[in-house]
């Protein structure tokens, strides 16, 4: 419906803030005018939410609406010539996944997750493993619908509204209501992928490792020990591959299998046992290394096997940090960091680091660049982890790198803003009816 | 198979259609608003129906049903099961303070979902196969204060479908009445939709999408509700009338 109800279980995947929320749930495209302007005429700055795993206050809005677009999932059109797919905002990529992988086709960028929608892919501008051979998501995007909170409606591309469209590409859902995205798909053979898996020592063998791979292997990705220290710091998995030539057309089922079904408490979160999870991994990966042909979901979407995994940090929620440096210094940087999360003992099996490519991210707030990311969860431990992410601050910021707004919920204005000089051109294209907590606090000046 | 829904943009319809569709179900899709039925017949289509069309009519106000659904099932190209998914939940302090909304209740939610029941059910006598699913309420097993029009219709309909099957019962066809609990649909946006006796329309849909097919002619769902109903169709009059449910 077209009014807004209050929730006090709105939360985002980090679960660290627990706010109630004012949440409108429409259904329809013709109800989306009308949402807004029910919320305009209460005073609420709006936003739009999809499936929420933005993991801090980027999808958080308190003092103001939320629009739930779940109920947007359509798909309008489907061209197989052209490979352009036309859907509502609230599409699942998971339901994009089943409908056509067995016709052949796939995203051009899919991120860790299937459990995201058109319209958060693209306020994102999301990422993935291919992202040195595809870019960001939002080069796949050839249109979109935008409605401004004036009533306004209006159609987006590279070439209409050119400045609006690199304004909403990656903008957080500030340039106003996101209703339909047309996407180009690419084609596949297979609904397999042949994937290696390579153990790796130290940060110079993955560098070695990623230069090598990215020639012949479309998704690279490793997963880290970021928890070991010394001779063993930077140690982890390298995995790569490409969509299999042959094989089953038909995608694997994928279905969570399981579902979390309550916070698991804080204390079994404790280094000790995160350190004998990362070192398990190594050495059950190192065993099992080598070749293999496996599904798509195993290889792109392993955590969406377990539902609402965020569980597993408790009721206090968790923190990510995700942060990009420059090629230049990607070395030194992120062994740096990487020191300064062993040496605190926070840390997370979850550490993914990835190399992104030279393309250029067409929206004014899309966070890939040319270098290094590195993602890590944080248990919420308090002013301990915030002092940590603080520390790491300090080497990105150093570094001349950025951190990721869909993973933030703490970083402060001034790393924002240097990490994203576009950000006061952004500002410009700004929806005055829409607002978020994230864009609250990094707008301050 | 060839599906004929009447009330397809209601949420519980909407996501019965899609679990057609990934069948390669042909569906007719009726309804009210001519912009959301074709919206529904794109994504229907490239779920996998084999073909969707669509009919706009005011179910219910429509005078002719017979005649109606004979050109449905016409367009369609024949049907073997008929969905009724449409209704009203209605205001009910309203209501009990103004006739006219209380007949207009009544009147959508029983006497025109009645007459299209029993249009179908002739049209899926004379075939000799074929379902009626119609989505009821639990609503219809005990008056509650809180909304005892709504459930005097619902109420009225499960009477009415059962007979209905039970004139099926030595000829072939089906008729089924669905009856959800709660769920999480715009007709119940606003209240408070927290806990787990509230259902998606999924869930529901599930349930109703199957029973189309096979099973008996009442259906709780989620199954759970057969119990708690039993128990709160049983409880005496002294205890029930006390309880604020």
């Amino acid at each position: 419906m077209t009014h807004f109800v209050p929730h006090d279980d709105f939360r985002s995947w980090g679960n660290v803030l627990q706010v109630p929320h004012a949440v409108a749930r429409p259904s329809w495209r013709d109800q989306l005018a009308n949402t807004i302007s029910t919320g305009r005429q209460q005073g609420l700055p709006l936003l739009a939410t999809g499936l929420r795993r933005s993991y801090g206050d980027s999808i958080l809005n308190p003092a103001g609406g939320m629009i739930d677009m779940a109920g947007l999932d359509r798909i309008i059109h489907f061209d197989p010539d052209r490979r352009l797919l036309r859907a509502e905002a609230g599409l699942p990529l998971d339901v994009l996944l089943k409908l056509f992988v067995r016709q052949g086709f796939f995203p051009p960028v899919t991120p860790g997750t299937c459990y995201v929608t058109l319209g958060g892919a693209v306020a994102n501008d999301v990422h993935g493993k291919n992202h040195h051979v595809n870019g960001t998501f939002g080069r796949w995007v050839r249109r979109l619908g935008l409605l401004r909170s004036s009533g306004e409606e209006l159609e987006l591309s590279p070439t209409e509204h050119p400045d609006l469209f690199a304004a909403t590409i990656g903008g957080l859902g500030l340039t106003g209501l996101i209703t339909w995205v047309e996407i180009e798909l690419i084609p596949i053979k297979s609904a397999m992928m042949d994937v290696e898996n390579i153990p790796f020592e130290g940060l110079d063998a993955f560098f070695d490792l990623a230069k090598k791979s990215e020639e012949n292997f479309d998704y690279t990705v490793s997963w880290i020990d970021c928890l070991a220290a010394g001779a063993s710091l930077g140690r982890g998995i390298f995995s790569r591959g490409n969509h299999s030539a042959s094989g089953s057309p038909l995608p694997d089922r994928g279905n969570t299998r399981f579902n979390m079904p309550i916070n698991v408490p804080q204390i079994a979160m404790n280094r000790h046992a995160i350190n004998a999870f990362n070192a398990l991994y190594f050495w059950n990966g190192k065993r099992k290394s080598g070749g293999a042909r496996v599904g798509l979901h195993p290889f792109f979407y392993p955590l969406d096997t377990i539902g609402r995994w965020n569980r597993l940090y408790g009721k206090k929620g968790m923190y990510q940090y995700q942060s990009v440096v420059p090629p230049a210094v990607q070395h030194d940087a992120t062994k740096e960091m990487l020191a300064a999360i062993s040496a605190s003992g926070q840390g997370s099996f979850l550490a993914v680091l990835k190399t992104f490519g030279a393309s250029v991210s067409p929206g004014l707030l899309s966070f890939p660049m040319e270098g290094t990311t590195l993602a890590l969860d944080f248990p919420n431990r308090g002013d301990d982890t915030l002092r940590l992410m603080a520390r790491l601050d300090a080497i990105v910021l150093a570094a001349g790198g950025r951190l990721y707004p869909a993973k933030d919920g703490r970083m402060p204005a001034q790393m924002f803003q240097a990490g994203y000089p576009a950000w006061q051109a952004f500002s410009k294209h700004v929806d005055s009816g829409f607002s978020s907590l994230f864009w609250q606090r990094v707008s301050q000046m | 198979m060839r599906v004929i829904i009447l009330g397809a943009t209601s949420a519980i319809a909407a996501c019965t259609a899609r679990l057609y569709a990934k069948e390669g179900a042909s569906l007719l899709l009726v309804g009210r608003d001519e912009n959301r039925l074709s919206q529904m017949a794109a994504d229907l289509k490239a779920r996998g129906a084999e073909r969707v069309e669509i009919a706009i009519n005011d179910l219910a106000s429509e005078t002719d049903v017979v005649a109606r659904l004979s050109a449905f099932v016409d367009q369609l190209g024949g049907v073997d099961h008929v969905l009724l998914a449409y209704g009203i939940l209605g205001d009910q302090s309203a209501a009990e303070r103004d006739l006219a909304s209380a007949e207009e209740i009544l009147r959508v939610n029983f006497n025109s979902a009645a007459a299209w029941s029993l249009a179908a059910a002739s049209v899926l006598e004379q075939q000799g196969r074929g379902s009626l699913v119609v989505i009821g309420s639990v609503a219809g097993d005990r008056g509650r204060r809180a909304n005892f029009i709504y459930g005097a219709a619902k109420a009225g309909l499960e009477t009415l479908i059962e007979g209905i099957a039970h004139r099926f019962a030595d000829k072939g066809p089906r008729a089924v009445l669905i009856k959800p609990g709660p769920t999480i649909t715009p007709m119940t946006d606003g209240m408070n939709r927290k806990g787990l006796l509230w259902a998606t329309p999924e869930t529901i849909a599930a349930i109703t999408h199957a029973r189309a097919y096979r099973g008996s002619s009442i259906a709780y769902a989620p199954g759970f509700w057969r119990y708690i109903m039993l128990i709160i169709r049983n409880l005496p009059g002294a205890i029930f009338n006390r309880m604020d449910i």
